[in-house]
């Protein structure tokens, strides 16, 4: 409830730039500083306004209600995001204060843990898993983005068969994982159809280099259809009067390429970097069912559930679930800063279109 | 004139062709380890180390490993349709709400409850694992359902909100206003008119949370410890036998193959919609 009330003193112009207020309002329309709203205010009729007649001597009233049911509707939403994400992970950062005992109850260590993990003796395991997972994520996203790309470009282009086409690029994305690390299992075998095709006969699980690039073939495979749809569905808002003015102007197809196409679909190429990114660096099912973190493939969520759930360790495992954890959202953070905070932008300005 | 519509003829046609055989690669590029998967699939023990594109003797062995005996996948695949079906129905409930709060009501607070639906769909599943592990076992939810519909919910919610506030916002809202003017009330004026028109964003935010739960593992693999109570995604990576030399591919194949064909089929039925939910979805 607090965070509730300091909010609503941080950011009075929010629920404004939303919709115009309605002139009517005895609350809003005078006291709105800013220019630009009150040119809104006048040239656009608000949504409301119509419905004047519901509550016209009360409109201050009405959004109380407005506001009240909103917390109500939101409620079932919060109560769960609190329940299961929030309670664990807290839950999870205060047992990674205590040590795992065989037989009496944990001992506070303050930062213990975290030492043994980043210093201890167990330091090899959690750096080796740090980057394991990180140079899954650079390969496979680098890959997956130039792959989408192209694919994305080509479907651009197709004439016929969009249906077949759209089908077939989301199988990959629809198929669980599970399934797709036990398929690709199979299709590694040293007798099996890539080896045949390639005409190697590469072990594929049998050691660190072809055990990894065999991760990352799969996860590319599955992934590189839906980078394409989302840069897709970027390239399908580009409209096609600007082609016809640069070809006008003679321009090259190179030329149109990077001057229009490449910076008006960068947005939908910088969300799609981000939501891969973020995935695959929580990379689990795949790793753990085609090599199961053998040959060093070990990714930081594979660690984590060996420590936690495996080894019963839940002191020193909460400290690796925080590690990934912080891990995670810095490179969110960081991502989210590098590549324009305009990634959510458009989500929060209520449809406003700039 | 005729110069230049010769010219414009050849560059299409070239283009045509070019594009032709991109579209070709793509559709292989994505079937053929599906192609692989069923073939493989109804190759007897004998036939399936091979590598022929077809099996001499198709045989459905695979498919009676897979259901009868020590498999018993039958199992596996009405839990995942329980689990699936009851995530996607209780999560599309609690997210109507918040989308239609979040995309048609004033209140202060909204940016912060977007911020919180943001990072909660940020956030890695490992960092909820341990606790939950410990607090269904006290509960005594290990190997329920609920402690694999439960956090699919909450993974589902932000997808699910942020998708289904996409599609409410672009609603002609006005025709639920003009309704009640005509004289319907708040909840006949939501019934008849918005209800209908929103259904067909209902129904794509609903097919991408049932993707989402059909395909969880990591909370399964460690809640689920039983046979009875194994998802299909479960059930397939613990075919595995117990040396490497033992695998049972072909059970495995056909298992792939069980689950994959209700995937196919609501692909092929509802590709356009999931395309425009994983756009909204995907950035907005």
């Amino acid at each position: 409830m607090t965070e509730r009330r300091s909010d609503e003193r941080a950011e009075p112009p929010e629920s404004d730039r939303e919709a115009p207020p309605t002139p009517a309002s005895p609350r809003d329309a005078p006291s709105v500083a800013e220019p630009g709203e009150q040119v809104s205010a006048v040239g656009t009729v608000p949504r409301g306004s119509r419905l004047g007649g519901r509550s016209p001597g009360d409109p201050v009233g009405e959004r109380r209600g407005e506001r009240r049911l909103a917390l109500w509707l939101l409620l079932p939403t919060l109560v769960a995001l609190g329940l299961i994400v929030v309670y664990p992970i807290s839950s999870a950062i205060v047992r990674s204060f205590f040590d795992d005992p065989i037989g009496r109850a944990p001992e506070f260590i303050g930062f213990g843990n975290y030492v043994q993990a980043l210093f201890g003796f167990d330091r090899e395991d959690f750096w080796a898993a740090l980057g394991n997972t990180v140079f899954f994520t650079v390969v496979s996203v680098v890959i997956e983005t130039a792959l989408g790309l192209v694919m994305a470009l080509v479907m651009h282009r197709a004439f016929r068969g969009r249906g077949i086409v759209r089908a077939s690029v989301l199988l990959p994305w629809a198929l669980p994982t599970a399934v797709s690390a036990v398929m690709w299992g199979w299709m590694l075998q040293p007798d099996g159809v890539v080896n045949a095709l390639l005409g190697t006969e590469i072990v594929w699980g049998g050691s660190e280099w072809p055990a990894k690039w065999s991760i990352i073939f799969a996860e590319v495979w599955k992934t590189a259809p839906f980078v394409a749809l989302l840069i897709l569905a970027g390239l399908q808002t580009i409209p096609p009067h600007l082609y016809e003015a640069a070809a006008i102007d003679g321009a090259s197809s190179w030329r149109r390429f990077t001057a229009i196409t490449l910076p008006l679909v960068k947005p939908a190429l910088v969300v799609a970097v981000l939501f891969r990114t973020l995935d695959a660096l929580r990379m689990y099912d795949l790793p753990q069912i085609l090599t199961g973190g053998a040959n060093n493939t070990e990714t930081l969520s594979i660690l984590v559930v060996r420590t936690a759930t495996g080894e019963l360790k839940q002191g020193y495992g909460g400290a690796l679930s925080t590690l990934t954890f912080l891990f995670v959202f810095l490179c969110a953070f960081l991502l989210i800063r590098a590549m324009g905070a305009n990634v959510f932008a458009g989500f929060k300005a209520d449809g406003v279109k700039r | 004139m005729s110069a230049g519509t010769t010219r414009a003829a050849r560059r299409w046609s070239w283009e045509t062709w070019v594009i032709g055989a991109g579209i070709a690669l793509l559709v292989l590029y994505c079937l053929a380890p599906f192609y692989w998967m069923f073939v493989s699939s109804l190759k007897g023990p004998g036939e399936i180390t091979g590598n022929a594109l077809w099996p001499d003797d198709p045989t459905l062995v695979n498919y009676r490993g897979v259901f009868g005996g020590q498999n018993n996948f039958g199992y596996a695949v009405r839990n995942s349709v329980i689990i699936a079906v009851s995530t996607t129905a209780l999560a599309m409930i609690i997210a109507i709400f918040s989308g239609y709060a979040l995309a048609r009501l004033r209140f202060r607070g909204r940016n912060l409850v977007l911020a919180l639906i943001l990072a909660c769909s940020m956030f890695p599943g490992v960092a909820i694992v341990t606790p939950l592990y410990q607090l269904f076992a006290d509960w005594g939810w290990i190997d329920e359902y609920q402690a694999m519909v439960v956090p699919n919910i909450s993974f589902a919610l932000p997808l699910a909100i942020f998708v289904l506030t996409t599609f409410f916002r672009e609603m002609p809202w006005d025709l639920e206003e003009a309704a009640r003017v005509d004289g319907c009330g708040p909840v006949g004026a939501f019934v008849r008119v918005i209800l209908p028109i929103a259904a067909p964003g209902v129904v794509t935010t609903a097919l991408l949370v049932f993707f989402a739960a059909w395909n969880e593992y990591l909370i399964s693999s460690v809640v689920s410890i039983t046979l009875a109570s194994n998802p299909v995604t479960v059930a397939l990576a613990k075919f595995a036998g117990d040396s490497e030399f033992q695998q049972p591919f072909g059970s495995q194949m056909a298992a792939g193959v069980v689950v994959t064909v209700p995937l196919v089929i609501l692909v092929l039925l509802f590709q356009k919609r999931i395309v425009k939910g994983l756009a909204a979805g995907g950035y907005r």
